[in-house]
């Protein structure tokens, strides 16, 4: 039986927020693991582009190993089979590991809410599309309708064009009045001022605010969709179609370490501690904030992790001012109640178990609904119905339990790691 | 680089994933649902696990989350 490998934090996620926090922790000498599904380190945000790792995930990459921090790339945790140890498959088939203190970065998901049409092949999230052509589809010449809400909504509309996409609209729920008193707000964060210019009247043109996609359309795959703004239908032809209604955390694995969760969202204090001992949470899971954000968080909870508590202060100030910055995102693009009525009785919700909304009109949480119609208990265990049906119906989602992804039963079922004394 | 793609021999780019490959060679539907749909991939990240594909013989791969490798062996069911 291998010796069990301790840390002294052992980070999970390798997005803004997981780097922030293993820089930060290793900084001082600590022995750092780094976790993430990914075959290169970076999430989301920072993801490598085909062929060539880009830039900042080179930098990313050098400054880790300057730092000595331990990386388990291509890794999933899928269990805790007990205090202070993390089960992981990956490359090297599976793996325990043990730590002192945990920082959780495990970022967040898209939203999807369905509507007709929402299954049909090429019809992606918008991150979605983003990371598929960063992984190397082609989109030249492709028409892309994107659709949902936020500003994801408008960097990625500017990002396809660059690589050479068509996209004949961009459709923004949220109403031009909203979006401008956001705009306006912008002011206060010379950053983002950058990045709101450099978005420019290439997207501007196609912008429709106040807009939505009501069904989409197709034999094999998308070829077009129909769309609402001020009271009327307009149809508009497609390669593919982009839509997603925000972020939702990854509070999985939180959960499953037993970390209470207050109004959907880890629970963490002013140290970025959950509610469970030496167990650390930054970014997205504590709150949907943005890369800004989940970096000053894992910092924070980086430095505590290794007791320099004095350096994490010094940052809180920095937190406020970028959580001021959510707080008026989350009010500019708050869903609209028109959004939860696309879905008729045959449009699929689980896409996992093909349940529909049909067949979940009758109960009255998930737990029921699950039990009666599987609804959730699909490979994606309900990351993708459960938000959903928690906006359509108000359910709360049910408890977690191993293996948090699927698994070949091969990494199931096996001793602990001998834990030296 | 070449894949096999449900026997037939497809060129790739290096560091295509492949879920982008499958797209950029035209199949859009990676799997059947538990109904007969068709389905591609979706949150591109692995978490939805609808671009589930066969790869070197191993069954529910998450084409996204993938690197085509060179004689790549790739089974679609869509």
């Amino acid at each position: 039986m291998p010796e069990l490998d301790r840390f002294d934090v052992v980070v999970v996620g390798a997005g803004p927020a997981g780097l922030a926090a293993a820089n930060a922790a290793a900084g001082f000498g600590a022995r750092v693991a780094l976790i993430d599904e990914n075959e290169l380190p970076g999430g989301q945000i920072y993801r490598a582009s085909r062929g060539s790792i880009s830039a900042s995930v080179r930098e990313v990459i050098e400054d880790l190993s300057k730092k000595s921090v331990v990386r388990f790339d291509g890794s999933t945790v899928f269990e805790a089979p007990s205090d202070g140890v993390l089960r992981l498959w990956g490359p090297r088939g599976t793996q325990d590991i043990g730590y002192r203190s945990l920082v959780l970065a495990v970022g967040g998901r898209e939203l999807f809410l369905p509507f007709p049409g929402w299954t049909l092949p090429n019809a992606m999230g918008i991150g979605g599309l983003q990371a598929l052509v960063k992984a190397g589809l082609d989109v030249r010449e492709k028409r892309v309708v994107v659709a949902g809400t936020g500003p994801l909504l408008l960097a990625v509309g500017a990002y396809l064009l660059e690589h050479g996409a068509r996209v004949p609209i961009i459709l923004e729920q949220a109403p031009l009045k909203d979006l401008a008193l956001f705009g306006a707000g912008l002011v206060r964060y010379p950053a983002k001022i950058g990045q709101g210019i450099s978005l420019g009247r290439h997207i501007a043109t196609r912008l429709r605010a106040g807009a939505w996609v009501e069904r989409a359309e197709g034999s094999r795959a998308v070829e077009s969709v129909t769309w609402r703004k001020g009271g009327k239908s307009f149809q508009t032809e497609c390669d593919f179609l982009a839509c997603a209604y925000g972020f939702v955390p990854n509070v999985e694995l939180p959960q499953l370490l037993g970390c209470e969760i207050q109004d959907g969202f880890v629970k963490v204090d002013d140290q970025q501690l959950t509610s469970v001992k030496g167990v650390f949470c930054a970014g997205e899971p504590t709150g949907i904030g943005g890369v800004d954000l989940s970096q000053v968080e894992g910092r924070i909870a980086g430095l505590v992790a290794i007791g320099q508590d004095d350096q994490a202060e010094a940052l809180f100030g920095k937190r406020e001012s970028w959580k001021r910055f959510a707080r008026s995102m989350d009010r500019a693009f708050a869903l609209r109640h028109e959004l939860m009525e696309l879905s008729t009785p045959d449009t699929i919700v689980c896409r996992c178990e093909d349940v529909r909304a049909g067949d979940l009109v009758a109960w009255e949480s998930s737990r029921t609904a699950k039990l009666q119609t599987r609804c959730g208990m699909g490979p994606c265990q309900g990351r993708i119905c459960g938000p959903a049906t928690q906006k359509l119906f108000g359910w709360t989602q049910g408890s977690v339990r191993p293996p948090l992804s699927p698994v070949p039963l091969s990494a199931l079922g096996r001793p602990l790691d001998e834990i030296e004394n | 680089m070449t894949v096999r793609i449900n026997g037939k021999e497809f060129e790739v780019s290096p560091g295509t994933s492949v879920a982008a490959a499958l797209l950029n060679i035209g199949y859009s539907g990676f799997r059947r649902s538990e109904t007969g749909e068709s389905r591609g991939p979706v949150c591109g990240m692995g978490i939805c696990l609808e671009c589930r594909v066969q790869i070197g013989g191993v069954r529910h791969v998450r084409a996204c989350m993938v690197t085509c490798q060179d004689h790549m062996e790739i089974e679609t069911d869509a």
